[in-house]
């Protein structure tokens, strides 16, 4: 046990029965999320990262899904071996989380301020005009201009920008310890995204809540997350912090996702270039091959790759990797 | 050289309608006075956040929706009043590829039939000859012609918009207007896309209006690059001189804004505050202004035209050209 | 949230099963269709093969046979003028299906016509078709159908044609609805590109794609045509004698024999209520099979 963990997956597996057969979401993932820091889990659609998330507040929807192994400890309780009555008492309160639609999240007939406030009355004892001073300062501290009025109002009378800043309102009422956000700023513009990403990192630094940022934009990761999580195909493929990650990727996945995305040279100084393909796309879930799932797309991919899952092995300081042939890299 | 399309203060107003009797009580100025033009072979970006119009640009380019007013000139000839019979030939000019690669294409026609109807309709090819034109067309857009018969829902996103894509280059056009066309799509499938794209220009001289709201994207494919807010342009430029000198402020704010992948990069980021304004009742003179961080008094009240500050590089603000 | 799960697990589960595998999972998941699609096949081959499964005329009179209690010689018994009533059902369910499947086949086509038109064309074109619509849903399906029967007097065609009227605007809304939303898809937008006429529009990427929501509806329009029949005949406005009419089995003797020989009430009442419950399994679960938000 990690002393500044707050939160400890081990082994999480989460599967989906469906008509065409059996899906593995998510296989066989461990992180921790430290104290106080924001740690990226990124990939791209299919990957499972979305179905962590859920996995991890305990929202899979079951059936089709369930989560068929491992652990959540949030501060060494383990989540998945508590009742649903307690694990209601954790959500929105010592763990909350804000999705990617601020629209359908939100539940239109009733005030952004009575929403909050709704959240407040459920976790804490206190009356119903505590609970709107509360729904107020909130909205204040997500930088709602005129949080006193705007608390009066119903989601559709705000913008996408506004709507988002109160799920986020909603999300930190209670202080939680662990906020997940899932691509909390893919619907959004990029003036938006950037005022969003601002402010979510100067509330993690007010609160010390330690975020867990789900997003398959890996600008975002680069300047929000200290550490990041890669994903494919269900799995972890590599995990180092973001410094490492960027100048050092090891899985070829990892490298072919930088090289794939087109930088701003204008702000980076990159040379505009082809862009480096990935060829082909992502297995389905239900039919995964038995080796590596990323040996049919990969340029260095054996005979082994194709037969074994390669294991997670730290090839350099805090940073590791499942493949076989990681060592060859550039 | 003659443009393949010339835009000339093009206009779209939606009139708003409430009330019993749906009488009109405003306008949304949801595109202001436009004006561009795009050389053969050349990709003209457009960029903006959602509401700034540069969709309905693509839209009354394509004459999908009839323009308020302005020109639309199509190889010289003004394609913006002519009726839908004489809009026919020069539909075969320019094609458009959609943003979701979803709903664009007709879920119960296979991927042949979609790719080769344009050429049944416009009565370029019929029978084994249609068939093996878009045998090749699969070919040039990097799909097997044995998926010829498949359906739109047995293909992965990238794919579909292949299919698009190949829909699009049927007719031989010499413009395609692209909306969006990978932002639906993930990571790795963007850069197979957006080479496909570059590719086929550099094959067949095509020329691209590209929209989209992802800068690094549009960098990278375009040519000539034009920033749109609330319906205007309010700077456009050769691609190399708008995203390094930038003289908008909206423009860098823009590109403050987005995320770059590198972490090592430490940027002090120029965040905007507030939203943009409803394209209802856009604020009176710059509509920037009330976002804009070094808006002074006249900015309120004057709207600034776009001036040439060098050659080819046109900015609308009182305050670039000091 | 749903979305983004949505396409995790059609992305996850894209790859192709086979058109029997699939079948077979149907039966599966929908085994009250799949009781419904029964229910209707066994009706349908009965009125095909009913000359082969019946061997008394439904027709012929035999007085002193009248009013047997089922058994060998009449299965369900014999009316008031010693016809069959087993070989009433069956040749019965001819007429039955006849109008009902008429009934539905033309108040849809109608429909379609209408509500694609409505749809594609607005403008006031619509609004003037959409109040005909509201006031012809204004009046009960059967008070529709009363007044235009007994206008039309009574015959099979007439029957089947004062069915089908109030059915259409129920088909021309879905349609109507379904229309204006496939209007604005991108598919559409790229036809218009192409320089596409509104007919081939509509015909051919339209159309097409509201097949499903129709299917859905016309399953549950043909319960209610079943039963309008039979509502109609009991009131002596439907198919005229001497042909075998369910409803009007019922309707000659549900007030005098109830209680000296129920048979004569049970077993048309039966074959309704079977061949209505038939059809809304089978409709249940179609509208659970095409509406591709219910699929798992």
């Amino acid at each position: 046990m990690n002393a500044d963990a707050i939160l400890e997956v081990e082994g999480l597996s989460t599967v989906f029965f469906t008509p065409s057969g059996l899906v593995r979401a998510v296989q066989d993932l461990s992180f921790t999320l430290r104290r106080g820091e924001v740690l990226a889990v990124v990939g791209e659609s299919g990957c499972g990262k979305s179905i962590t998330a859920l996995s991890l507040m305990r929202l899979v929807p079951t059936p089709p899904g369930r989560i068929v192994s491992g652990t959540v400890k949030l501060e060494g309780r383990d989540l998945l071996a508590i009742s649903e009555a307690e694990m209601r008492d954790v959500r929105g309160n010592a763990m909350s989380m804000i999705f990617q639609e601020p629209m359908t999240s939100l539940n239109p007939v009733l005030t952004i301020g009575a929403q909050i406030a709704e959240t407040v009355r459920l976790h804490r004892r206190v009356t119903r005009a505590q609970a709107w001073d509360r729904a107020v300062e909130m909205l204040r501290l997500v930088r709602i201009p005129e949080p006193a009025q705007r608390a009066r109002e119903y989601p559709h009378q705000l913008s996408g920008g506004m709507r988002q800043r109160a799920m986020i309102a909603i999300a930190l009422a209670c202080d939680p310890q662990v906020l997940i956000a899932d691509e909390p700023t893919t619907a959004l513009d990029v003036t938006i995204q950037a005022q969003i990403l601002d402010l979510i990192l100067q509330l993690q630094q007010q609160t010390g809540t330690s975020v867990l940022l789900i997003t398959h934009d890996l600008g975002v990761v680069a300047e929000t997350a200290q550490r990041v999580v890669v994903m494919y195909a269900g799995r972890k493929i590599e995990e180092a912090t973001v410094e490492d990650l960027f100048e050092f990727p090891l899985h070829p996945y990892t490298h072919g996702l930088l090289g794939s995305i087109p930088h701003l040279a204008a702000i980076s100084g990159a040379v505009a270039e082809r862009l480096q393909e990935i060829p082909g796309m992502v297995p389905a879930l239900s039919n995964l091959p038995p080796g590596c799932a990323f040996a049919a797309r990969c340029d260095r991919a054996d005979d082994r790759c194709r037969a074994d899952v390669p294991p997670l092995v730290e090839l350099r300081p805090d940073h590791i990797v499942a493949c076989w042939h990681a060592g060859a890299a550039s | 050289m003659i443009p393949v399309l010339q835009v000339e203060d093009l206009k779209k107003h939606y009139p708003v309608k409430s009330g019993f009797l749906r009488r009109t009580t405003g306008q949304v100025y949801a595109v202001d006075g436009v004006s561009f033009s795009i050389a053969p072979g050349q990709t003209l970006g457009l960029v903006g956040e959602s509401g700034c119009g540069k969709s309905t640009v693509a839209r009354a380019v394509m004459r999908l929706v009839a323009p308020t007013s302005g020109r639309v000139l199509v190889e010289g000839t003004d394609i913006a009043t002519l009726s839908k019979a004489e809009l026919r030939p020069y539909r075969r000019q320019m094609q458009m590829v959609f943003q979701d690669p979803f709903s664009s294409l007709n879920p119960r026609m296979s991927a042949g039939d979609i790719v080769g109807e344009p050429l049944l309709v416009h009565g370029v090819a019929t029978g084994a000859q249609a068939r093996a034109r878009v045998a090749a067309l699969f070919a040039q857009v990097g799909l097997r012609p044995a998926q010829m018969d498949n359906f739109p829902h047995q293909f992965s996103g990238g794919q579909r918009q292949r299919i698009s894509i190949a829909r699009a280059l049927a007719l031989n056009p010499r413009l395609i207007v692209a909306d969006e066309p990978v932002s639906a799509l993930d990571v790795s499938i963007q850069a197979q896309v957006i080479n496909l794209l570059m590719d086929l220009q550099r094959d067949q001289g095509l020329a691209y209006l590209f929209i989209a709201h992802d800068l690094a994207v549009v960098e990278h494919i375009a040519h000539h690059v034009a920033v749109m807010y609330l319906g205007r342009i309010v700077e456009i430029a050769d691609k190399v001189t708008l995203f390094r000198n930038p003289v908008h402020p909206y423009t860098r704010a823009l590109l403050s804004a987005v995320p770059v992948p590198n972490p090592k990069l430490k940027r002090k980021k120029q965040l905007l505050e507030g939203d943009v304004p409803s394209p209802m009742r856009p604020p009176p003179g710059c509509a920037f202004h009330t976002r804009c961080p070094i808006a002074v008094a006249r900015c309120s009240v004057d709207a600034p035209v776009l001036k040439e500050r060098d050659a080819g590089h046109l900015a609308a603000c009182h305050l670039a050209d000091g | 949230m749903a979305a983004t799960y949505d396409a995790e697990l059609r992305r996850a589960g894209a790859d192709a099963t086979s058109r029997a595998a699939r079948f077979r999972l149907l039966l599966r998941r929908y085994p009250l269709g799949a009781a419904g699609a029964f229910i209707l096949a066994v009706f349908v081959l009965a009125a095909v093969f009913a000359d082969a499964i019946t061997w008394l005329d439904p027709l012929r009179t035999n007085a002193p046979e009248k009013l047997m209690a089922p058994g060998a010689s009449h299965w369900f018994g014999s009316d008031v003028m010693g016809r069959d009533i087993y070989s009433r059902i069956v040749h019965g369910a001819r007429i039955s299906l006849a109008v009902s499947l008429g009934a539905t086949i033309i108040g849809s086509l109608l429909g379609v016509a209408i509500g694609l038109a409505s749809g594609y064309l607005g403008g006031n074109f619509d609004l003037f078709v959409q109040r005909i619509m509201d006031i012809l849903q204004a009046l009960p399906l059967l008070v529709l159908a009363l007044v235009t029967s007994a206008a039309l007097g009574p015959s099979l065609p007439n029957t089947i044609f004062a069915i089908a009227i109030p059915m259409i605007p129920a088909s021309a809304r879905v349609i109507r609805a379904n229309t204006l939303s496939l209007r604005e898809a991108a598919y559409i937008e790229a036809a218009q590109i192409q320089g596409m006429s509104e007919w081939r529009i509509a015909l051919r990427h339209i159309l097409p794609n509201t097949v499903a929501p129709l299917i859905v509806l016309a399953t549950a329009q043909l319960g209610s045509a079943i039963l309008t029949e039979a509502s109609l005949s009991f009131l002596g406005l439907g198919v005229p004698e001497p042909a075998p009419s369910w409803g009007r089995m019922l309707s000659e003797s549900a007030a005098e024999y109830m209680r000296t020989a129920p048979w004569l009430v049970i077993f048309p009442g039966a074959a309704i209520s079977l061949m209505v419950f038939g059809t809304n399994l089978l409709g249940d679960a179609l509208r659970d099979i095409l509406d591709p938000r219910q699929r798992g």
